[in-house]
């Protein structure tokens, strides 16, 4: 079966472990029984799971993040469905422009983006607003959904929509019962990936949260610089399990292997 | 035909690319222009910022301040260091996932890749549980009689971190051009009578080339304005660019300081991008003969 060598297969081993090693001890302490930060040696405890449910301030973070991410991921689909349609379905002057600087944000650095907007939103006076970040998050995340539907737009055979058209169909007739459905998998990845990626957003997000608009993993970072209990390591294992919850969705519509490798 | 009548053309392109244009406007090309400006402003500590008073003070600083450019070549070869990590455990990870069996591949490859989506926050947590005074590290050193390291809050710890949070990037595009490699080359060099180091040397390696380069390009980039981890993981003391930036805005409330060394990081990380990128076109081109 396997080509590799028993030296390449222990390499291959460390790699793995070490790529598991901090999200598996961070899943094993969140059930520990002690107060510190230990592995749990003698059984398996729920309290620290407990201590998180009783901290209100990390549950208000908590549903502020998922309404942000909700919220942002929607409108960032909104957004890019129709300017990936534009880049691949029309001509124009500025067309290439246009594709460069929507997909610019992925190599900008948050941290710059977050200061940028920041200084934007304190001249605006609206600085700590949920609206606002629910504005910065969509900038933010908007490339990764356009990425995807761009390479499922480009990937479709155009024959049906031809034939549509010859028959008379209006372009919103088109569009929903044509070209939407020949997307669909490219805009719900998209819009996944995009959940995902605001979810975890943080350093964007610290310059440009209040205490009332935090996120959760403003929260956890700020959490993390004071003081490190083993509540920190129930919130991260939740964090994790939430994550993986999403991937497997994420792997359903659109296949995990398209996305990370970008496979099409 | 003409730029006009194209436009006209072009019409409903431009319709469908409106919302994200606003928004793109609004929050991208503004404040960064918007910063660009501050980073010219003078400030004051009493008075806060001056915004009609300009000054290159800032950016006088940033050059002439050891603390300033101490940091930003701390930054450079942490980035750099962490860069060369990850080639070289990257490229032959992902070398060996592509010649494994079906089932396992997939497994591994996304075993290993979706790290990449689990909140940078939590990864830099596990590793300050394995790297504390008394982590897990450390638990194991002294079970085997050694004694306790200081790990955690050391240039070590962030790098450590770094490439854990790198390493997909650097994997992915490694991948991506082995995919394209042609297995029967491989097995003629062999049955030819090369030695698997000489087919690793003329034919794995050049071929995957362009997928080291741009994975760099993304790693270094990437790692040269990470916040999270040294913020977390380096304490108070062992400073990079972000968490430099961080401090002027939201601790020194200095924010033309602040926009200044923003500035300059954008700047770094663009020319760098752009020279690499240059730097293959240059390389291919010369190895195609063109």
């Amino acid at each position: 079966m396997s080509k590799n060598g028993p030296l390449a297969l222990s390499f291959h081993a460390l790699v793995v472990i070490f790529m598991m090693a901090p999200l598996v001890v961070v899943c094993l302490v969140a059930f520990t029984p002690e107060n510190t930060l230990s592995l749990p040696t003698t059984h398996f405890s729920l309290r620290w799971f407990k201590a998180v449910f009783e901290r209100a301030d990390f549950i208000d973070s908590f549903y502020n993040s998922l309404t942000l991410a909700f919220v942002s991921a929607t409108l960032a689909t909104l957004i890019a469905v129709p300017a990936a349609l534009a880049i691949t379905r029309h001509t124009f002057p500025g067309r290439n422009f246009f594709n460069a600087l929507f997909l610019s944000p992925i190599i900008i650095p948050h941290l710059v983006l977050g200061v940028a907007m920041l200084r934007l939103f304190a001249l605006m006076g609206v600085n700590g607003s949920f609206t606002w970040l629910i504005f910065a998050h969509v900038l933010v995340i908007t490339p990764y959904v356009l990425r995807l539907v761009l390479a499922a737009a480009i990937g479709i055979d155009r024959s049906a929509e031809h034939a549509a058209e010859s028959l008379g169909a209006d372009r919103f007739t088109l569009f929903r019962q044509i070209t939407l459905p020949m997307i669909l998998p490219g805009v719900a990845g998209g819009w996944l990936l995009a959940f995902i990626n605001s979810f975890d957003e943080v350093t964007l997000s610290i310059f440009v949260t209040s205490p009332a608009t935090q996120t959760l993993p403003v929260r956890m970072y700020v959490y993390a610089t004071e003081s490190i209990d083993p509540m920190m390591a129930a919130v991260s294992a939740l964090v994790i399990a939430l994550t993986a919850a999403t991937m497997i969705l994420l792997d359903r519509v659109y296949g995990l292997d398209r996305v990370l490798v970008g496979k099409h | 035909m003409s730029l006009l009548s194209e436009m006209r053309q072009g019409g409903r392109g431009y319709w469908l690319s409106a919302p994200a244009l606003a928004l793109y406007i609004g929050l991208l090309v503004l404040p960064l222009g918007l910063t660009l400006v501050l980073s010219f402003n003078v400030f004051d500590y009493q008075v806060g910022v001056k915004s009609d008073s300009y000054t290159l003070a800032n950016y006088m600083a940033v050059v002439t301040d050891s603390y300033f450019y101490e940091i930003f070549l701390r930054t450079f070869w942490i980035s750099a260091l962490v860069t060369l990590l990850c080639v070289l455990i990257g490229v032959p990870e992902a070398y060996i996932l592509s010649r494994m069996g079906t089932p396992w591949r997939s497994i591994f490859l996304i075993l290993i890749l979706t790290p990449l989506l689990i909140s940078v926050v939590v990864r830099a947590f596990g590793w300050s549980l394995l790297l504390g005074a008394d982590g897990l590290i450390n638990q194991v050193i002294q079970f085997m009689g050694g004694r306790p390291v200081k790990l955690l809050y050391t240039p070590f710890a962030v790098v450590i971190a770094l490439v854990h949070v790198m390493l997909p990037f650097m994997i992915i595009p490694v991948w991506t051009s082995l995919q394209k490699l042609d297995p029967t080359a491989e097995q003629a060099a062999l049955s030819l009578g090369a030695s698997q180091a000489k087919v690793m040397r003329l034919i794995v390696l050049p071929q995957v080339m362009p997928g080291v380069l741009s994975g760099s390009l993304i790693v270094f980039g990437l790692a040269a304005s990470s916040f999270a981890i040294p913020g977390l993981l380096g304490g108070r003391r062992l400073k990079m660019v972000a968490t430099v930036i961080y401090d002027q805005y939201l601790s020194e409330l200095n924010w033309p300081m602040g926009a200044t060394l923003a500035v300059a990081l954008l700047l770094v990380n663009l020319l760098f991008m752009l020279s690499w990128n240059r730097m293959i076109e240059g390389r291919y081109k010369k190895t195609l003969g063109e």
